[in-house]
Parts: structure tokens; C-alpha cells; sequence
């Protein structure tokens, strides 16, 4: 933390939660973690949460932003954030990676606004949906679609400390292993798990359903193996880049 | 003469961002309005192309909070355009998730949104040290809720085990059989839930709308049935559009609906008012405590119809693990899907702020090329700005302070859920 403890707040390190386009599901994961960490309150003074608090606090050291930067008008609103934050988090898939909101982008802009909102189209002001990061500077991020309630809590303890926070590196199919699960690809279904990064717990191939690439890539995942590996397990191209595309259109169609 | 100048931007403790407009000059009130301000989402743009079995899963990020009810209603759509029957298991295990969403919502919108401003304090955070029982409560039944769907889809926010024709994961006897010694242990939390929102001083004020909802004769209608009105209209589900009659006006920010009066209510009053007969005998119980019998037509009491609705989900999610129990889990085939050279399905469920509708058309290969999405929040927006609009000469002698504050509690007894915004428009203002 690089603000200095005040008397006022004892010290407690001041936390706000900020939204784009999203669905606000992270928040709340947030607002669920308190059911089995209702100390967190003790450790740090939420003076911003708009989902959940009136309050509007507009001093604070830490945000947590959730949600895709989707217009120009949201830029602002980014960089304002960053400017009064000492640690910005990107919180959950559509900040981290711009999620389904990028699906729009597979689509040219003027046919999707005119497709929701027929002859009121140029009163959109839109454009492609993409990662907070591509606006402002990030400094940590809590993967996922939604964000795993442990994972946000490690997070936040890390940040406390002032240690890295612990996001893992390798794909899914490790996590995967250690619980024992039968594969996807011998059950006859389809998964993202060998390029996808870990720290869910491999929440979807143990419900018997395959990874959907919630959590983004690994770094210097092997994308044409694992095409071959889709299409080796009887998918065409169409549906191998619609698996793809679900939560990563950003990172693919870059 | 009065002036009250008030601009709430972003109402807290709402899903989403809307603002109340609120302008009267000596004692006219010259503008008076809530706004939605949210950044459209395009949904029902982007899942053209995309294939059957993806639909749920995409559509369910519509809403973090209801993503149960948005998955449900999009498989509904699904299976139906593609002609897939459901096994009486499948049927089951959806209306016990659902119930556990509808418990886990409406808790969440009970406790944690509406209060806090009874108790006179920003939001539940505070009462944790003043009011720990309520709080403990509150969480413990949230945790619940959230158990109950985990227990059924792997977790409450984006549901993972549903899929379209039936579960991809079963819950275990023993998992049932432990939820259900949980479920009626909680009796005694949501006896203590009713006592608490009976106790509250509900803002005075009456004004009848047309109410809508699905409706079945068998069951408190949450997941298919048809739709039905109080004034007096039934239609079948495929005919949403005859009761939505989405309409634009040039000083709102979201489509707004009406069907045979200016506009109309949606969400847990307006099927209590719709489907009291059905309503399992202990949520009778608890509407009389709460002081409620159809027709209930003060809005502020749709927190409380949520009381009662969270009551009966309780008791119903206890009969239907019963009935688990009693047939046994079993390993079922997934039934077949037919493409039929391309179809098209409505689904429609009321969600915990509503009736939602998908409509999908699938091409020959189960490809999306079109879809629709209507959700509750804009079902009621026009009718939350009559309120708003009826409302504010009542109470127009009181301080700017006060007068904001009822507002802000009248909009969020609506609970609207911004979020959802595939429909929301952006207007500029002249």
C-alpha cells in the first residue's frame, strides 16, 4: 500500500468496486465470499460497492473493476480510477479478457447495433468490447466467468501482504488430474482444459461439461495442438473456433 | 412553494445503473423520471452463429443473479424449437435449482438491498455490529440458496451441469438427503425472516396496475405455463409479443412495455396476485402474517411478496428432493435433438423479477440466426415511472432529503436488475 494510515480509517487499506459492461455476477462472488470470510470487513474498509452500498467514497487505494471497456465514454471513467488508485484490479473474464461482451466483435459494429435496436441505432455509442487492460495499466488479475470466491480471497490477502498474487500458470488439465476426473476427450466430449489457465479447480470438466476458456490462455498456450486435438475429437473448424471464440473473440481475433 | 431539485446518478444497491430526475418547480412538478444509463450488451446480436448447445451458457451471462433463470428460459427456447421432451428427473432437478435461485436472489434483494433502509444505515455492512442475528441470518440463508444450486448445477452464477435436454451431473442420494435436513432446518430462519418484514413500516401508498405473469393450474407457475393478466387476458407463450408491445419514448433511456392499460407489473407481487391459490399452505401462512391477500396493490410490497415466495420455494425444494428420493437418481440417455431444417422456440420463465422470454430460430444445423430476449426489469419500467410519477405529490411536503430516499426505495422495491440490458437504449437527451 503506498497511502499512509489514517486515523480516520485505522489504518484498514480503503477498497472500491467500480462496473462496465458486465453482468455483475463477480460482484457478486464478492458479496458471497463474505459468507464464509466475514472477517475480510475487519482487513479493509469498502468505501465504494455500488451493487451492494450508497456510499460513494472517492478516496481509495485499491479498485476492483468488472466489466469490459465497450465505448469511448468508458475510458475516461478508466483512467479517472487509475488515477486515484494505488492497485488496480481487473476482476473476473470480462475485464480480464472482455468475455462474451467481445462476441460482438465477430460482427460488424453497425449491423449489431442496428440488429438490437432497429432505427434508433446512432444513438449507440459503442465500440469493440475489449480488456481494461488495452485502456489503462492493471496490476493484478482475478480470472474467470465467473471469478472463483477462494481465488478472489487469496487475492486479497496477497495484496494485503503486498506479495504477487497467486495466479496460476498452467492450464486446467492439472488441476483436472489431480481431482481424478475422467477426461472430457475419452467421454466423447470437447475442452478447452490443455490451453486454459488453471485456478478454478477444473469447476466445468468435474461437472462432466468442457472447459469453455473462461479464465484465458496459458501463456504460450500450443493453439494449433489443441485445434488438432478438437478436430481430431470430430469437430469442424466452425465449431473448434466457436469454442474458441466464447470467452477469448479478443486475444483470437487479434 | 416547493422546489425539490433531485438527480441520484447510478441508484445504489440495484443490479445495473439507472438515475432518478426528479425537477419540480413551485410546487410543479416539472420533470420526474428514472433513467437507465447502462452500457448496451448486444446479446441478442452476437449469439446469431452461434450453436444450440452454447445458447444457456452464453445467455446466462446476461445476469450474474439470475443466470439460473436466463440459462432455464434459454434451454426452454431451445428444446422446444428443436423438439427435445424432458424426462419428469430433468423437470425436477430444474424446478429445485430454480428454487434455489429464486430463494437466493430474492434474499440477497430482502436483506442485503432493502433493509438497510429501514434500519437507516447504507447498507447491510453496518448492521453486521448492530444487527448480527439479522445478518447471520441473511448469510446463512444466502449460503444455502447458493448450496442448494452447486448441489444441483455445480454453482448458483452461471449454472454448469444444465444443459439442453436434461443435467450433464447428477446430485448424489446422500447430497439430496443432506440439502433436505438443511432446508428444514432453515424453516425456523424463514419463520424469523417473516417476523422481521412484518415488523417494518412499509411506505403508504396504493395504486393498481395490470398484473402479469405465467400461470399453471397445478403449481406456483416459475418455469413454463401460459401468461396470464389480471385483468383478465391468457395467452400461450408464443404470443409474448401481444403483452410486451415494446415501445419507445423519446425521454427514456430503456424500451418499455404495456399491454392493456399504460403499462404494467411484473415480479414476485404480481404473481402473488396472480397465483395466490398456489402458493404452498406455509407461504399462505406467512402473506397472513405479512398482512397480505390478493389484491395487493401497494408496490413497496414486492419485497414482501418475495418474503412469501422464498417461503414456499423453501417448501417446495423439500417436496421435490422427496420425490428424488422416493424414484431414485437415475442415469438417464439425453433425449434426441432434431434440427428439422430449421425451427424456431419460445421459452419463458418467471424469473425472480418476472416473466423472461427467449426466442430463438435455429438453422438446419442447430445454427442461431436470430434471437430475441425480453426481460422483467423493462417489462416494468414504464409501470415503476407511474409510480414514481403517482407517487411524488403524496409525499412532496416532505424534506428533499426524505423525498429521495422514498424514491430510491421505491425504485428498489421494483429491484430492477439493469444488468439485464439486452433491450436497454442509450437516448440523448434534448
Amino acid at each position: 500500500m503506498t497511502s499512509e494510515p489514517t486515523a480516520r480509517n485505522n489504518g484498514k487499506p480503503k477498497v472500491a468496486f467500480f462496473d462496465f459492461a458486465c453482468c455483475e455476477g463477480c460482484q457478486l462472488t464478492v458479496v458471497d465470499a463474505l459468507q464464509t470470510h466475514l472477517d475480510l470487513l475487519d482487513a479493509v474498509e469498502i468505501v465504494q460497492f455500488r451493487e451492494a452500498i450508497s456510499d460513494r467514497g472517492e478516496d481509495y487505494q485499491i479498485a476492483f473493476i468488472e466489466g469490459s471497456c465497450t465505448r469511448k465514454a468508458d475510458e475516461a471513467r478508466l483512467e479517472k480510477i487509475r488515477a486515484q488508485a494505488a492497485i488496480v484490479v481487473a476482476l473476473g473474464a470480462c475485464a480480464h479478457t472482455a468475455g462474451v461482451n467481445a462476441l460482438k466483435n465477430l460482427h460488424p459494429l453497425q449491423d449489431v447495433r442496428r440488429w438490437v435496436y432497429g432505427d434508433q441505432a446512432e444513438w449507440y455509442d459503442t465500440y469493440e468490447a475489449r480488456p481494461i487492460s488495452t485502456v489503462i495499466e492493471v496490476d493484478a488479475v482475478i480470472p474467470g466467468c465467473p471469478i472463483d470466491r477462494e481465488e478472489f480471497i487469496g487475492v486479497v490477502k496477497a495484496l494485503l501482504l503486498g506479495r504477487k498474487p497467486p495466479i496460476p500458470d498452467y492450464p486446467v488439465c492439472v488441476e483436472c488430474k489431480l481431482k481424478e476426473n475422467v477426461c472430457m476427450f475419452h467421454v466423447g466430449k470437447f475442452c478447452l482444459g490443455p490451453v486454459t489457465r488453471a485456478g478454478c479447480g477444473a469447476i466445468c470438466p468435474t461437472y462432466n461439461d468442457g472447459c469453455e476458456g473462461c479464465r484465458g490462455l496459458i501463456p504460450n498456450p500450443n493453439e494449433n495442438a489443441m485445434k488438432d486435438v478438437l478436430s481430431d475429437a470430430g469437430l469442424t473448424v466452425e465449431e473448434i473456433m466457436a469454442r474458441f471464440t466464447m470467452f477469448n473473440t479478443y486475444r483470437v481475433s487479434k | 412553494m416547493t422546489n425539490v431539485n433531485i438527480n441520484v446518478h447510478y441508484v445504489t444497491r440495484v443490479e445495473g445503473h439507472g438515475d432518478i430526475v426528479v425537477d419540480v418547480k413551485n410546487g410543479q412538478i416539472k420533470e420526474c423520471r428514472f433513467e437507465v444509463v447502462e452500457a448496451p450488451r448486444f446479446f441478442e446480436a452476437f449469439v446469431r452463429g452461434r450453436p444450440y448447445y452454447e445458447l444457456s451458457h452464453i445467455t446466462s451471462r446476461i445476469c450474474g443473479i439470475c443466470s439460473v433463470g436466463h440459462s432455464t428460459t434459454s434451454l426452454r427456447a431451445t428444446e422446444k424449437a428443436l423438439g427435445v421432451e424432458l424426462s419428469e428427473q430433468t423437470v425436477l432437478l430444474r424446478k429445485l435449482l430454480f428454487h434455489g435461485e429464486i430463494i437466493d436472489s430474492h434474499v440477497l434483494h430482502t436483506y442485503y438491498l432493502v433493509a438497510p433502509d429501514f434500519f437507516g444505515v447504507n447498507s447491510v455492512i453496518p448492521l453486521a455490529k448492530t444487527h448480527t442475528d439479522v445478518v447471520l441470518r441473511a448469510l446463512k440463508i444466502k449460503k444455502l440458496a447458493g448450496d442448494l444450486c452447486a448441489l444441483v448445477a455445480g454453482r448458483h452464477t452461471h449454472p454448469i451441469a444444465m444443459t439442453v435436454g436434461g443435467f450433464t451431473y447428477l446430485p448424489s442420494e446422500a447430497g439430496l438427503r443432506e440439502m433436505k435436513a438443511r432446508l428444514e432446518e432453515a424453516r425456523a430462519d424463514m419463520d424469523a425472516t417473516v417476523t422481521l418484514f412484518a415488523s417494518l413500516p412499509w411506505p403508504q401508498f396504493e395504486r393498481e396496475t395490470e398484473y402479469i405473469s405465467l400461470k399453471k393450474d397445478e403449481e406456483y407457475a416459475f418455469i413454463d405455463g401460459v401468461i396470464t393478466s389480471s385483468d383478465g387476458f391468457t395467452y400461450p407463450i408464443e404470443d409474448y409479443r401481444k403483452v410486451t408491445n415494446e415501445w419507445c419514448v423519446p425521454f427514456s433511456t430503456a424500451k418499455w412495455a404495456r399491454h392493456n392499460r399504460d403499462s404494467y407489473m411484473v415480479g414476485a407481487l404480481a404473481r402473488f396476485n396472480n397465483n395466490f391459490d398456489q402458493l404452498h399452505p406455509r407461504a399462505k401462512e406467512a402473506a397472513a402474517r405479512l398482512g397480505m391477500k390478493p389484491l395487493v396493490t401497494n408496490p413497496f410490497l414486492n419485497t414482501a411478496a418475495q418474503v412469501v415466495e422464498m417461503v414456499h420455494s423453501l417448501e417446495d425444494s423439500i417436496e421435490i428432493i422427496d420425490q428424488l428420493l422416493t424414484r431414485g437418481i437415475q442415469q438417464e440417455k439425453p433425449p434426441a435433438v432434431k434440427f428439422n431444417g430449421g425451427s424456431e422456440g419460445v421459452g419463458a420463465c418467471d424469473v425472480p423479477r418476472g416473466t423472461l422470454f427467449h426466442h430463438y430460430v435455429y438453422d438446419e444445423r442447430g445454427i442461431c440466426t436470430q434471437a430475441n430476449c425480453i426481460i422483467p426489469t423493462n417489462q416494468n419500467m414504464a409501470n415503476l415511472n407511474a409510480d414514481i410519477q403517482a407517487f411524488l405529490p403524496l409525499i412532496l411536503d416532505r424534506p428533499q432529503e426524505e423525498i429521495r430516499l422514498l424514491l430510491e426505495m421505491l425504485v428498489r422495491a421494483y429491484d430492477p436488475c439493469i444488468s439485464c440490458s439486452t433491450h436497454f437504449l442509450k437516448v440523448q437527451f434534448v
